[in-house]
């Protein structure tokens, strides 16, 4: 009885069994998500650490939300005040947080490896919020799910993604998470976009042909384009990126009838998708993807908390 | 007063020995070498059962002073090398100041003769401040006795200042020791590209960044005619480069870690052990076979330890802040004979070669055998001793090794430098 | 969890739970003076389905089908820590709490700690006029102040015994039971055999 996780660091140690729990227990806390009042007492007492070391505005609020729908007390620590900045070693830090008795932390950092690394240090449930290029294991699960709702089951979907994933943590959690489900997976990508070893995270393929590879897609997967990182962009222009790997409106025609179309957000409109694809009334399931980020936090929460060792040892 | 060593194995392939006999030591040189020595006033130890062959020497050594005391420095570095069963070291010039004029050389020669328990010896810098671009003042310092060149922790990135520098250096006969390393091809590299840099979601340092570099400065050594030393080679491909170097008679000469041996990528686990960031990173396991295989035909010239220590603090970072480099003094000589020796890879003689007799060839320093007149800089070990690696025993400052945990065979129990015993029964002499 | 726990006795029988069920329904009626106002709200596993029979009979004596809705109360438990349910069932409350008189039907009402979260949960999704609890069995033991308004039987029983509603179709049969407590087993409902409950 329980659940045999304590943390979620590597989407890679969760089994099939562990992520379909995490997605019908996500499926019931819709009800609660779609009353007047979304909230239920289950994590009173609780206090659970929004630890950004990197800003991030969508998935803290996801996850504040999921916390704050179960009435877990939230702390949110990072940004550009934090003690990191004025030269505190993590170790320290994370000690510190540990001596006001929290009891999970959501860790985003721009250092791979950093949540494992916490929770080694604390001992308190971790949550892995996106490190580095490494992982970004809650994303995984809210895709995975998002498809689920979509598609019923995972049996024999085929799902291409698209863009930069050589410096994507989703990729590092997407791709094994999709494979634990028994997808097929390939990527869509220039070699300048590419990890090394694609093969390593679980990808079946790798095309640059992405008119060839729609028509066998039942999810087109988008990645986001990082804009900032333009100067010695690995593609010469937007543009240029647009032609080749963009998902516009006159690729619909190679797309599968009931095709959809994910985006881990924020999109860049006119270059990895244009609006005609990324508002497309039944193949786009962005929105959809963003409400799962609060179901699936929520079951997260709700089983990591209550899991194996009940937090006990916290 | 005369000092006998007797009943040790005796090993040294310059002189052919391989014997238990003993040694007679007299004014810090051997006298003689036979059996039931005897002298007119003398001690003895009684080296039963162990090994003793010619002092090793490990010619890539960070000792951190002056500058980075909190990590290492001469007193702690040199005890350290002591306790792993070095007679000599050769300090790396990137401290602080930089050791690139011959007041530094003299420093480092003036603090190794005050606290030392080993000899050090002093590598200078081939360009002013390790930046690239100026000639340091060699002829000054081979003036004061620095023994070889080196940017050492940094490629020079300017072929036509390679060149300059290789050219300038050709007049001293000393060696230029590149550290290869393509910085716009490295960039940021964390570990080695490929299977560890995907699986880890780290910046790739890709094998090409070295190969290419290695691949560069062989080509300036043909050009310039200057005794190139490649330092902690870690690929196959650049091993075949060296051998094709020496196959065409260039005076090219490498040197392999024992990380590089033991190690490899698949070592880094999803704990993100910062002890195991080091430069150039552990490359895949076909490579470590391949270097082994260079140990064994002769294309590895050495083996040195690149022994970088860093501050406990500094290594508890996240993997991608933390410094490269790991400490290798006390471990060397051990995994050398577990990994290497004891598995019938290689015998006593070309150990030998590869940690003592070689690198003092590379460093144009006096040779040292097991015969009369010869400096008495003696190596013991008992190749029969199984012990735990463990980071409370290191006499470096620093803990920062890969192979805390580790079960070795072998170990070296007594040094000698000079005949006086800087080590004796494993217990550092003060 | 595998079922070891031995049968002590059957203490009531699918008749008596069948005559019970009507009489509490013809209680209802009666209370509330007839079926306008009330809804009957289910709290899963086993109370759902005898809120379902109840529904059934309450048209049958009255002509009118009252709203059903049925109740997880997963999320309000205080004893989250210490049993975690992986499995949570949904809940369906399809109409509109405001004005209402609820129902609420249980299989068996012990401490009083079901009910008490049961409270909490309802309200949250609106206000209802009154509420009113319908159990099968009260086995007594009450550690909270809360009462049945209509009971099918009272049954004493001692705490280290488990009284359990088997009911088809999520069972194999249809009574209750008398248990004797294994060790480490937990008083409660009985897991549901057919999703494979563990």
């Amino acid at each position: 009885m329980g659940f045999p996780h304590k943390h979620l660091i590597d989407i890679r140690e969760y089994s099939r069994e562990d992520i379909m729990t995490i997605l019908e227990t996500a499926k019931t806390f819709k009800q609660i998500n779609e009353r007047r009042i979304k909230k239920v007492p289950t994590l009173k007492g609780f206090t659970v650490v929004n630890m950004f070391n990197e800003p991030s505005t969508r998935t803290r609020s996801s996850f504040e939300i999921a916390e704050k729908r179960l009435s877990a007390d939230t702390l949110n620590f990072g940004g550009s005040g934090t003690s990191t900045v004025k030269g505190e070693s993590l170790t320290d830090t994370v000690k510190t947080l540990c001596s006001y008795k929290v009891d999970c932390i959501v860790v985003r950092d721009k250092h791979a490896g950093v949540p494992r690394k916490i929770a080694d240090i604390s001992g308190v449930h971790v949550i892995d919020a996106g490190d580095g290029k490494h992982q970004h294991p809650t994303q995984a699960l809210l895709d995975l799910y998002t498809i689920w709702e979509a598609k019923g089951s995972f049996e024999g979907l085929h799902v291409g993604i698209v863009g930069d994933i050589g410096h994507s943590r989703v990729c590092g959690s997407l791709i094994p998470a999709l494979k634990t489900m028994g997808c097929k997976v390939t990527l869509v990508a220039p070699q300048t976009l590419l990890p090394a070893r694609p093969d390593v995270l679980g990808a079946d393929g790798v095309t640059t042909d992405f008119n060839g590879i729609l028509p066998e897609l039942d999810v087109v997967y988008m990645l986001r384009i990082q804009r900032e990182r333009f100067e010695g962009a690995p593609y010469p222009s937007l543009r240029e990126y647009n032609m080749l790997y963009g998902l516009t409106q006159d690729r619909e025609q190679y797309m599968k009838p009931d095709a959809v179309i994910c985006h881990p957000g924020p999109i860049n409109r006119g270059v990895e998708l244009d609006s005609y694809m990324a508002d497309h009334p039944t193949r786009s399931l962005i929105l959809d993807q963003v409400y799962a980020g609060v179901l699936v936090r929520m079951a997260v929460l709700y089983l990591l908390l209550g899991g194996s060792d009940n937090g006990a040892d916290s | 007063m005369a000092l006998i060593l007797r009943n040790a194995r005796l090993i040294d392939p310059q002189v052919g020995l391989d014997e238990v006999a003993d040694l007679l030591i007299r004014d810090g040189r051997i006298v003689e070498v036979g059996h039931d020595l005897t002298a007119k006033t003398y001690v003895e130890r009684d080296l039963s059962g162990k090994i003793l062959v010619p002092g090793l020497v490990d010619i890539h050594v960070h000792l951190r002073e002056h500058g980075f005391e909190l990590k290492e420095d001469i007193a702690s570095g040199t005890r350290s090398a002591a306790h792993g069963g070095f007679t000599a070291v050769c300090a790396m010039p990137n401290t602080t100041p930089i050791t690139d004029n011959a007041l530094a050389v003299e420093y480092v020669k003036a603090r190794a003769a005050e606290v030392g328990k080993c000899r050090v010896l002093v590598s200078g810098a081939c360009t002013k401040g390790l930046g690239g671009e100026t000639l340091a003042e060699m002829g000054d310092m081979v003036a004061h006795g620095c023994c070889a060149f080196t940017d050492d922790g940094r490629g020079i990135k300017d072929t036509g200042m390679m060149r300059r520098v290789l050219d300038y250096a050709a007049q001293f006969d000393r060696v230029v020791m590149p550290h290869c390393q393509d910085d716009e091809l490295v960039g940021k590299g964390q570990v080695n590209e490929g299977v560890a840099s995907t699986r880890l979601g780290l910046e790739g340092w890709p094998a090409e960044g070295e190969e290419l570099e290695i691949m560069r400065d062989i080509a300036l050594c043909r050009l310039t005619g200057c005794p190139l030393h490649i330092q902690h080679l870690t690929t196959k491909r650049a091993l075949d480069l060296v051998r094709a170097a020496k196959a065409e008679g260039l005076p090219v000469t490498c040197e392999v870690t024992p990380h590089h041996l033991v190690l490899t990528e698949d070592h880094i686990g999803d704990d993100y052990p910062t002890s195991l960031k080091v430069n150039p990173p552990l490359r895949t396991a076909e490579d470590a076979a391949g270097l082994i295989e260079g140990v064994v035909d002769g294309s590895v010239d050495v083996i040195v330890t690149d022994h970088a220590p860093h501050a406990e603090w500094e290594k508890d970072r996240e993997f991608e802040l933390a410094p490269f480099g790991m400490i290798g003094l006390e471990t060397s000589l051990s995994l050398i004979l577990t990994y290497l020796v004891d598995k019938g890879i290689i015998d006593y003689n070309r150990m030998v070669e590869l940690m003592a007799i070689r690198p003092r060839e590379i460093l144009r320093q006096e040779r040292v055998a097991l015969e009369a007149g010869s400096v008495a800089d003696l190596t013991v070990f008992d190749p029969n001793i199984e012990w735990t690696v463990q980071a409370s025993d290191f006499l470096s400052k620093a803990k920062n090794s890969g192979f805390i945990g580790y079960e070795l065979k072998g170990r070296a129990t007594d040094v000698y430098v000079g005949g006086y015993a800087t080590m004796e029964n494993g217990v550092v002499v003060e | 969890m595998t079922e070891t726990n031995m049968v002590k006795s059957v203490c009531m029988s699918e008749d008596e739970i069948e005559r019970s069920l009507t009489r509490i329904a013809h209680q209802i009626l009666e209370a509330n003076k007839g079926a306008d106002s009330i809804a009957l709200v289910g709290i899963v596993t086993r109370g759902d389905l005898l809120a379902k029979m109840l529904v059934d009979k309450i048209e049958q004596i009255e002509g009118v089908r009252v709203p059903l809705g049925k109740l997880d109360i997963s999320f309000y438990r205080d004893d989250y820590l210490t049993y975690l349910s992986p499995e949570v069932h949904s809940t369906d409350i399809p109409f509109a709490l405001e004005g209402k008189t609820i129902v609420l039907v249980d299989d068996v009402l012990y401490s009083g700690r079901t009910i008490r979260a049961a409270l909490d949960a309802l309200m949250d999704f609106g206000r209802p006029d009154a509420v009113q609890l319908a159990v099968l069995i009260d086995r007594g033991h009450r550690k909270l102040p809360i009462r049945a308004d209509f009971v099918g039987k009272n049954v004493p029983s001692s705490s280290n015994e488990n009284v359990r509603l088997f009911i088809e179709p999520i069972d194999e049969f249809t009574a209750v039971e008398i248990l004797e407590l294994g060790d480490g087993d937990r008083i409660g409902s009985a897991p549901i055999a057919k999703r494979g409950g563990e």
